[in-house]
């Protein structure tokens, strides 16, 4: 069972529909016993960092995150919010080490990012990478990024390079939609699905 | 690199897509699921279905469809026509839809531009602006889903680019009238005027009807994406087509 975190944010139709295609059995939660209990969780996230953290700390869902130790899947701002905190004016939840920072209007380029951009894949053989090519085209909407770190399992650039894909231990984050990416997005959340839990 | 984008549009009539014989007559042309899936397996990078059947009285129309394609589709759409309120879009958003494009609400009530980009993100808020050259100048047109009622507005459609850009849109739709439906090709000239006025995505409609048409708006009007509607439910041209051609020329799609 996967559990798609309902922060009250952020539309999660998308998300549930994309698993549902998947055959993966979900609920989407925002019960602390179920989402302890899942084998896997995914935190979407649409809005404003602000916003989203504090919807989490009123439902006091912030420690709960913290605290999975099975496989967590940030999606967008639900990666960001994995940071420790974001340029956006929130601290986040402080899992991964790093601030999101807010991709600079350089070079005339519009923003938000949005569009399908490119993956540039580190050299990780991170079994969430499995079946991606190099230069894949995943859609991005998103004006905020982490920036690329040790974490960093794929890179995309906008200007600037960014973080697209990060993970450290259990946590795993994808700046951009699976869930509207395609053929790519749906590899991705099939490898999220086939990882093996501890 | 930031990939270009091929839309086919879909019109939208209770549900079922249909294409008319300017503006009327319109025959249901397929089911809409089934010619979502369609394009999505051909390749397309986005969809914008154009519901018809909302546009003249203000009416309330049936959105149902929406979570329907929501569910089928793993590609990013866009549903445009008849969306007049913030509560018009915000349903329409809860139904999964991506982002959402307003032509002459917009018009009668530019302040909803505004409106919309600050509640729901700029990153949903598409504006289609329907124009047409005359006199040396371009000028923007209102209500053309309606033969009987379409009027050619007082406003400058490189202001009225600005302004909307301005107000928080995320993107502008360009639909050139005069070619609309000739199928003789973009209207570089006024996408070009425009782009150079505004900096946020510009999608290139009306006129398509060959390979060339869309290499050409790329590279000599730098748009950000194209959209068409008869080249593809009529089978003139495959989108798989149409992005090898791109590509030859060194512009980036996602293949």
């Amino acid at each position: 069972m996967i559990a798609i975190l309902d922060s009250g944010v952020a539309n999660l139709t998308s998300v549930q529909a994309a698993l549902n295609r998947l055959g993966a059995d979900n609920v989407i939660t925002d019960d602390p016993k179920v989402l302890r209990a899942a084998e896997r969780v995914i935190l979407p996230g649409v809005g404003t960092a602000g916003a989203a953290m504090k919807a989490l700390r009123a439902k006091r869902l912030d420690d709960v995150i913290r605290s999975l130790t099975q496989p967590v899947l940030g999606i967008c701002l639900g990666m960001q919010l994995l940071f420790t905190r974001s340029e956006e004016g929130a601290d986040c939840l402080g899992i991964i080490d790093g601030d999101v920072k807010q991709l600079s209007a350089a070079q005339d380029l519009p923003f938000p990012h949005m569009g399908w951009n490119q993956l540039e894949l580190s050299k990780s053989k991170h079994p969430l990478l499995l079946n991606i090519q190099e230069g894949a085209f995943v859609y991005f909407v998103h004006s905020f990024a982490a920036p690329v770190g040790v974490y960093t399992l794929a890179q995309t650039t906008y200007g600037q390079p960014f973080t697209a894909i990060a993970a450290q231990g259990n946590f795993m984050g994808c700046q951009f939609h699976p869930e509207r990416s395609g053929a790519v997005g749906s590899q991705i959340l099939r490898n999220f699905i086939d990882l093996e839990t501890a | 690199m930031l990939a270009k984008r091929i839309i086919p549009c879909l019109d939208v009539k209770d549900g079922q897509v249909v294409k008319g014989v300017q503006f009327k007559n319109h025959e249901v042309v397929g089911d809409i699921l089934d010619l979502a899936a369609r394009y999505r397996d051909e390749g397309a990078d986005e969809l914008v279905f154009y519901d018809i059947s909302a546009s003249p009285m203000g009416r309330s129309v049936d959105r149902s469809w929406v979570k329907r394609i929501a569910t089928l589709l793993d590609i990013p759409f866009c549903v445009a026509g008849g969306l007049r309120t913030e509560d018009d879009v915000r349903e329409t958003l809860a139904q999964g839809a991506d982002k959402i494009s307003i032509n002459s609400p917009a018009l009668e009530n530019p302040a909803l531009i505004d409106t919309l980009a600050r509640e729901f993100g700029k990153q949903c808020v598409v504006v289609g602006i329907d124009s047409r050259a005359e006199d040396g100048d371009y000028f923007v047109h209102q209500y053309t889903g309606d033969d009987k009622r379409t009027i050619k507005t007082r406003r400058h459609t490189l202001d009225w680019a600005q302004e909307v850009a301005e107000r928080g849109a995320g993107e502008i739709v360009l639909n050139c009238m005069s070619q609309d439906g000739m199928r003789e090709g973009y209207d570089i000239a006024q996408l070009k005027a425009v782009r150079d006025v505004v900096s946020v995505p510009l999608i290139a409609s009306g006129g398509a009807g060959a390979i060339s048409h869309f290499t050409d708006v790329f590279e000599q009007a730098n748009v950000d994406g194209a959209l068409a509607a008869s080249i593809f439910h009529k089978k003139i041209v495959a989108i798989q087509n149409i992005k090898q051609a791109l590509r030859e020329c060194h512009i980036p799609v996602r293949l």
